[in-house]
C-alpha cells in the first residue's frame, strides 16, 4: 500500500509534465487544427531559457545586485520564461504556419518536424554538446506521511502544473479572448466575419501553449536537474498521444490523459521490468483507441478534420 | 472528382527553361543515359589522373563537397572536374548520340516496349555500377538511396495516396529487418549467438530473395495492428495508433533477449550487394506504380477524397485500405531487410523517432501522391544529407530550413499527383521536336 502510494505521488508528478505539454497540443489543435510538432522542443527550449534567467537571477542575488528570496526567484523564473518562451511560439507560429495556413495539414506537421529539428541544432550549436545542470532553486524539505515521502517540490510541482491548467481552463471560460478562441474552434471559416482577428487569436494560441510548455520545462528541470538538447523528442511525442488520447481539442481531456499517461508508465514500471513499460504503455493506448476510437472527451469526426 | 488537396499549377515555370529545352530538345532518354555512361566510363579511366592534374585529393566522392566545403581553394579546382568529367561528356553525349538512340528507341517501342524498358534499366545499372566502383562509401550511399526510395515510395502509398498519416513505417521496416536478419544469420553463417550456420552458406545467396519475402510478409502481418483500427477511425487517432505501433515494435524488439535486445543484431552476411538491391528497388517501383495507376489505386484516392462517396461508388474500402497498408508493409520490410544487410548491423534504436521524422521528410519533400515525387525526395534528401556532411552540425539547421520553405512554396511537396508512365518517359524525342507529355495529372484519367 505504501508503494502504491509513493508511486501515485511520483505519477502524478510525472503526469504533471505531460498534462502540460499536451494542453499546448490541443489548444493548437483546437483552434487551427494541426499539430504543432516543433512543441517538444519548445518545451526543451522553456527549460533552457528558465535555467539561464535563473542562473542570472542567481547570479545577481550572488554578486549582492538583487537579493531576493527563493520562492521569489522561482516564480520570476517561471513567469520570465513564460513569456519569452511564449514570444518563441509566436515567432515559430508567424514564420512555420501562417503560411501554410490553407496547406494540407501533413505539410504544417513537417514544418514543425523541421522547426524542432533547428531548435535542437541551434541549442547545441549555440551551448555546445555537454549537458546544463538546472540550478537548485528551493531548498528540498522531505515530509514523511504514513511511509510515504513527499518532498515540497513534488508538492508544488503538481500544483503549479494543476493551477496553471485550471487558470487557463478559467481564462478560456472566462474572457473575451478565451471565447474568441472557443468560436475559432467551433467554426474557423464563420469567425473572421465576425470581426474576430484570427492572426491574433492563432498567435495568443501559441502564445498560451508554449508558455505552459515552458513552465513543464522549468518544472522538469527542478524534478530532474540535468538538461540536454534532445529531451523534448520523447516527451513532446508522448505528450501528443496524451492529447490525441484525451480527445480532439479538449483541454480537460488533455490534461487528464496527460496524468493518466503518466500514471500508466509509473506503475508498469512499478509492477514489470521498467524495460518493458513503453511496450505495455503504448499496448494499452492501442487498446483504448481500438475502443474509444475518438479519445476520451473527442467527438467523431467532421468534414474538417482531415490530413 | 474534385481533388481536395491543393495542386500546384503547371510543372517549373517556363521562361528561363526555354533555352536549356532548346539544347535538349529530341534527346531521348536513352541518349542521356548514353551520355551519362560516357561521363562515368571518363571517370573510372581518368578520373584519378585528372584530379592529379586539377591538385585534388583525390576524385569527387560526391560532386566534390565532401571536401570543397571545407576548403575553398579547391573549388575551382573541382567545378573544373565536375564539368570536364560530368557536364561535358553527359551533354556531348546526349547530343551528339540522339540520331541513333532515338532509332533505337523508336525501334524497340513500336516492337517490343518491354525489352526497351529492359534497356534502359540495364544501362542505369551500368551507370550506377560504374559510379559506385569508384568508392566504397559511394557504394554505400548508392544503396542506402535506393533503399530510402523504397521506403519513401511504399509511405507514399498510405500517406500520400490513401491520404492518412502513418508514423509507423520505422516500425514496419523493423520488423523486416528483423526477420530478414533472423533467417540469414541463424540459417547461413557461424555466428556466437545462434551457433552454427544450418544450412551452407553456398546456399544463402540462393535463398535471400526468400528472406526478402519473409521480411515482407513479417512487416505485413505486423501491419494488420494499424489496418484494422483505420476501418473505425482515420486521421490523427491513426495516426497515434501508427505511432503507438512503432514504439511498441521498438520497445519489444528491445525487450527480447534472444535477438539481441538493446545492444542489436550484427553479422549479416554481405549478400545486400548492388544489383540485389538496385533489382528490389526496380520491382518495387515498378510494382507500386502498377498498383496506383490501377483502378485500385484510384480506390485509394477515392478514399482519401471522401471515404463516404467512395463506399457509395461501390468501393470496398475496407479492402481497400486493408490492401494499401499490407502492400506498403511488404515493401517497408523488404526495405529492411536489405537495410539491415547493407549495414550488416541492426539495433532497435534505428527505428525509432528519427527514422520516421527522415521518411515522412523524404516523402513529404518529394510529393504526395507521385512516384516521381517519391524517387526524387528520397534521393535529393539522401544525397544532400551526404554531401553536407562537411557542414557537420549546421547540416541540421540547412536542410530543415530547406524543407520548411520548400512546404511553404510547394505544400504539397516538389512534384506531387503526377502520374508516372515508363513508356512516356523512354519515348523517342524527335517526332516534331517536342517533348511527348503523358505524365497529366492523377486525376485526369
Amino acid at each position: 500500500m505504501t508503494v502504491f502510494l509513493q508511486n501515485l505521488v511520483n505519477a502524478l508528478q510525472w503526469g504533471s509534465f505531460y498534462a502540460l505539454i499536451a494542453i499546448g497540443y490541443s489548444m493548437v489543435y483546437s483552434i487551427l487544427m494541426l499539430f504543432n510538432f516543433a512543441h517538444g522542443d519548445v518545451f526543451m527550449t522553456g527549460a533552457y531559457i528558465g535555467c539561464g534567467i535563473a542562473m542570472l537571477l542567481l547570479g545577481l542575488g550572488a554578486a549582492g545586485l538583487l537579493v531576493l528570496p527563493g520562492w521569489l526567484v522561482l516564480g520570476l523564473t517561471i513567469l520570465l520564461a513564460m513569456i519569452v518562451t511564449a514570444g518563441l511560439g509566436m515567432f515559430i507560429e508567424r514564420v512555420g504556419y501562417r503560411p501554410l495556413r490553407e496547406a494540407p495539414r501533413a505539410s504544417a506537421a513537417i514544418t514543425g518536424l523541421m522547426i524542432g529539428i533547428i531548435l535542437e541544432t541551434g541549442n547545441l550549436i549555440l551551448l555546445g554538446a555537454q549537458r546544463v545542470k538546472f540550478p537548485a532553486l528551493i531548498q528540498p524539505v522531505t515530509f514523511e506521511l504514513g511511509g510515504v515521502f513527499l518532498t515540497n517540490q513534488k508538492i508544488m510541482i503538481v500544483v503549479v502544473a494543476l493551477g496553471l491548467a485550471l487558470a487557463l481552463h478559467q481564462f478560456i471560460r472566462r474572457t473575451r479572448w478565451g471565447m474568441a478562441m472557443r468560436a475559432m474552434a467551433f467554426d474557423y471559416a464563420v469567425v473572421p466575419l465576425m470581426g474576430v482577428p484570427i492572426n491574433r487569436i492563432a498567435a495568443l494560441t501559441f502564445a498560451l501553449g508554449s508558455g505552459l510548455a515552458a513552465a513543464a520545462g522549468i518544472l522538469f528541470g527542478m524534478a530532474y536537474p540535468v538538461l540536454d538538447p534532445y529531451m523534448g523528442i520523447v516527451f513532446g511525442w508522448k505528450s501528443f498521444v496524451a492529447a490525441i488520447l484525451g480527445g480532439r481539442g479538449s483541454i480537460l481531456g488533455a490534461t487528464l490523459a496527460g496524468f493518466l499517461l503518466g500514471f500508466i508508465e509509473i506503475f508498469v514500471a512499478m509492477v514489470f521490468p521498467s524495460t518493458l513499460r513503453d511496450f505495455i504503455a503504448y499496448s494499452i493506448i492501442l487498446l483504448i483507441l481500438v475502443f474509444r476510437p475518438y479519445g476520451l472527451f473527442g467527438e467523431p469526426y467532421s468534414v474538417r478534420l482531415r490530413l | 472528382m474534385e481533388p481536395h488537396l491543393h495542386r500546384p499549377s503547371g510543372a517549373l515555370g517556363g521562361g528561363r527553361r526555354d533555352r536549356a529545352a532548346d539544347f535538349a530538345r529530341g534527346v531521348p532518354l536513352l541518349g542521356w543515359l548514353f551520355g551519362a555512361l560516357l561521363a562515368v566510363l571518363l571517370e573510372s579511366f581518368f578520373g584519378r589522373d585528372l584530379a592529379d592534374f586539377l591538385d585534388l585529393p583525390r576524385v569527387p566522392v560526391l560532386f566534390g563537397f565532401e571536401y570543397a566545403l571545407n576548403k575553398p581553394r579547391l573549388i575551382p579546382g573541382t567545378l573544373a572536374f565536375l564539368f570536364l568529367v560530368y557536364a561535358l561528356p553527359l551533354l556531348l553525349g546526349a547530343r551528339l548520340l540522339r540520331g541513333p538512340a532515338n532509332r533505337i528507341a523508336r525501334l524497340l517501342a513500336a516492337r517490343a516496349p518491354g525489352v526497351a524498358l529492359l534497356l534502359h534499366l540495364a544501362f542505369l545499372y551500368g551507370i550506377l555500377h560504374l559510379w559506385t566502383e569508384v568508392s566504397d562509401y559511394r557504394l554505400i550511399v548508392a544503396k542506402i538511396t535506393l533503399i530510402a526510395v523504397m521506403l519513401t515510395l511504399s509511405l507514399n502509398v498510405v500517406n500520400g495516396f490513401m491520404g492518412e498519416f502513418s508514423c509507423s513505417h520505422p516500425g514496419f521496416m523493423a520488423l523486416g529487418a528483423y526477420a530478414g536478419s533472423l533467417v540469414t544469420i541463424v540459417g547461413f553463417t557461424n555466428s556466437a549467438m545462434f551457433g552454427a550456420a544450418l544450412l551452407p552458406p553456398a546456399l544463402g545467396p540462393v535463398f535471400f530473395p526468400l528472406a526478402l519475402l519473409l521480411g515482407g510478409a513479417v512487416a505485413a502481418v505486423g501491419a494488420l495492428a494499424v489496418a484494422i483500427p483505420s476501418f473505425r477511425t482515420r486521421g490523427d487517432y491513426l495516426a497515434i495508433i501508427s505511432l503507438a505501433f512503432t514504439f511498441i515494435v521498438k520497445s519489444l524488439i528491445e525487450n527480447l533477449e534472444i535477438v539481441g535486445g538493446p545492444r542489436g543484431l550484427r553479422g549479416q552476411p554481405d549478400w545486400a550487394n548492388l544489383p540485389v538491391v538496385f533489382v528490389c528497388t526496380v520491382i518495387c517501383v515498378a510494382m507500386i506504380n502498377q498498383f496506383v495507376r490501377s483502378i485500385y489505386g484510384l480506390g485509394l484516392n477515392a478514399v482519401r477524397d471522401n471515404e463516404m462517396a467512395a463506399e457509395a461508388m461501390t468501393i470496398n474500402t475496407r479492402r481497400t485500405k486493408m490492401v494499401a497498408f499490407l502492400f506498403a508493409a511488404f515493401w517497408a520490410g523488404v526495405a529492411g531487410v536489405l537495410f539491415a544487410h547493407v549495414l550488416r548491423y541492426v539495433n532497435p534504436g534505428t527505428f525509432g523517432l528519427q527514422q520516421l521524422a527522415e521518411v515522412l521528410a523524404m516523402m513529404y519533400f518529394g510529393g504526395l501522391n507521385s512516384v516521381v515525387g517519391s524517387i526524387v525526395g528520397a534521393v535529393s534528401i539522401n544525397l544532400l544529407s551526404e554531401m553536407l556532411r562537411p557542414l557537420e552540425i549546421w547540416k541540421w539547421i540547412f536542410i530543415p530550413l530547406l524543407l520548411i520553405l520548400v512546404m511553404i512554396f510547394r505544400p504539397t511537396g516538389l512534384i506531387a499527383f503526377r502520374e508516372f508512365d515508363p513508356l512516356a518517359w523512354i519515348a523517342p524525342r524527335d517526332g516534331n521536336g517536342s517533348r511527348e507529355r503523358r505524365e497529366n495529372s492523377g486525376e485526369g484519367k
